[in-house]
């Protein structure tokens, strides 16, 4: 029986290593002092100096900020107004509007990509950043409204009711009665907007414009050529600020449902 | 009537949004589908099937082939890996299980061309998995591991395991433990007990899975740019040259539109085995 569970473990190690090994590659070559990603050839921190004076690499990587940020904010209110009116009324062609809304999630995104880069020419506007992040938001929009939907699911339809009761006005019903209960699927419609906006290739690749570079579309063009380690230390330095991050959230959490169970 | 004033102020963002970047596009790419392309790229406007019939060229039927073919062996290959993981996770505690979730979830959070290029420095001639290879006396030359389809399909495996993996650790805590006890019970094998006890269990969960890991790899050209050398060429890399190297707009607008009618037919079967379309989009 104890010899079981051992190869239960082992198999779920062994997926966790597939999955971590390129990225542990990838931290250890940014410590290399070879220039070619290659051999180990003793450790500096030399990659993390010369990343700061790689202006081209650190342009791509405030678009690539600048985008997901712009395009998650705007997904994410765009998002949870449309989930909650979806929810709410009822209209015509809402069989028609709601199958729409999974177009971009399961269509590939390449054929998402070209699409909008033909509208694009079609309407004459210039690719760059804004036709970028008009893209982004486009094919964010739909995970938030699934997100917040998933949450709305859940909540009271009478606590609305009661708000009103008691004399609030729309307002206050929404931001301090519907807001917060639905708020749990607003933050995983938000993570999820800016991680795949963090990561996209495809649609970038076909709606980005001169001047627009973003950070996996200049990765994508140095691969060709070879990556130099400054982009490894700068691969390190997100998941880090990532890590880090997700530690503290965690923390605050674990804290607070500790709290919860206590009292 | 005030009341009609808000419901329309608050339905107009989706409305516009959805005509204006999901529909209008996708009619557009429709009507460009049947157009032709002029010699400097420009499309010409008239009305031919010429892009369709073009596509039964075996040329594009290779091209088809390949990208399906790796596409399959990708989403057999995540299966086969995620399922046992999935299943054995099962039985851990519910903090094992938060923990190996977001490990799961957490590469997304790093850059996906970049962990592809680990796999390069992996599997390159001079890399480290030839060089194991061959010290420990498993081959006496250097196998060519990438620039080829097996490259690409390690890279799309890579990529796309955990859109197998998610869903299927939801499908598998949804198991009835009592079941499988009741079958072993009553005498099934392993095996049998797998076929008819497990397997309806988590069904829906592996078909969306599937779905999550086939239609994308169909498109992911930068894999099999990147580790194919340029020299597998999937749905994905056709589309994306007729829109760039070759300039026929119209053309790619034909194969996207297959590929469209493709989704719309599997998305079809999966809703029709009971899939919920909202587990789509990680909700």
């Amino acid at each position: 029986m104890k010899r079981r569970k051992w190869h239960k473990n082992l198999i779920i190690a062994l997926t966790l290593v597939f999955l971590y090994f390129p990225i542990f590659v990838l931290v250890l070559f940014s410590f290399n002092k070879s220039s070619l990603n290659i051999r180990w050839e003793g450790f500096t921190f030399y990659w993390y100096k010369e990343l700061f004076s790689n202006t081209e690499l650190l342009e791509a990587f405030f678009n690539t900020m600048l985008v997901g940020i712009t395009s998650t904010v705007v997904s994410v209110i765009i998002g949870t107004i449309s989930a909650v009116a979806l929810y709410k009324y009822s209209f015509r062609f809402k069989t028609l509007i709601n199958s729409l809304l999974y177009i971009p999630i399961v269509i590939p995104e390449v054929v998402l990509g070209i699409s909008l880069l033909s509208i694009y020419t079609l309407f004459k506007m210039e690719l760059g950043m804004g036709s970028l992040i008009l893209s982004h938001i486009a094919f964010s929009i739909p995970f938030v409204v699934i997100n917040v939907r998933s949450a709305l699911a859940q909540t009271n339809p009478h606590l609305e009711e009661a708000a009103h009761d008691l004399g609030a006005g729309r307002l206050t019903t929404f931001f301090q009665v519907l807001l917060p209960t639905i708020m749990p699927g607003v933050k995983s419609g938000a993570l999820l907007a800016f991680t795949l906006s963090l990561d996209d290739v495809i649609i970038s690749y076909f709606t980005a414009g001169p001047g627009s570079n973003t950070l996996p579309l200049k990765i994508f063009s140095m691969i060709k050529t070879g990556i130099t380690p400054d982009v490894n230390a700068l691969s390190t330095l997100m998941l880090m600020t990532t890590l880090v991050i997700l530690t503290v959230y965690s923390l605050i959490n674990y804290r607070k449902t500790n709290r919860g169970q206590e009292q | 009537m005030k009341k009609d004033r808000l419901k329309w102020l608050l339905l107009s963002p989706v409305i516009i949004y959805a005509l204006v970047l999901i529909l209008l596009p996708i009619v557009y790419i429709f009507i460009l589908s049947f157009q032709t392309s002029g010699p400097y790229g420009e499309t010409i406007y008239n009305l031919t099937f010429y892009n369709y019939i073009e596509l039964i060229k075996s040329i594009y039927i290779k091209v088809f082939a390949v990208s399906f073919g790796i596409a399959s062996i990708t989403t057999i290959v995540c299966m086969i890996i995620a399922f046992p993981f999935a299943y054995f996770l099962r039985e851990k505690s519910a903090r094992t299980k938060t923990l190996v979730t977001t490990l799961v979830m957490l590469p997304f959070l790093t850059n996906s061309l970049i962990r592809l290029y680990g796999w390069i420095v992996l599997l390159r001639k001079t890399g480290i998995v030839n060089t194991i290879l061959m010290n420990t006396g498993i081959t006496d030359h250097p196998l060519s591991l990438m620039y080829n389809t097996f490259g690409t399909c390690v890279g799309m495996v890579y990529t796309l395991l955990p859109f197998m993996i998610l869903p299927l650790i939801s499908a598998c805590e949804k198991i009835d433990g009592s079941l499988i006890e009741a079958s072993h019970d009553l005498g099934a094998s392993k095996f049998q007990t797998f076929i008819h006890v497990i397997l309806p269990q988590v069904r829906t969960g592996l078909f969306n899975g599937s779905l999550m890991v086939f239609i994308p790899s169909i498109g992911y050209f930068f894999i099999s740019d990147i580790l194919g050398g340029g020299k597998v060429m999937l749905i994905g890399n056709l589309i994306k040259n007729q829109f760039y190297t070759a300039r026929n707009w119209p053309f790619g607008s034909a194969i996207a539109i297959i590929l469209i009618i493709m989704t719309f037919i599997l998305i079809g079967l999966y809703k029709r085995s009971g899939g919920k379309m909202d587990d789509l989009g990680g909700a």
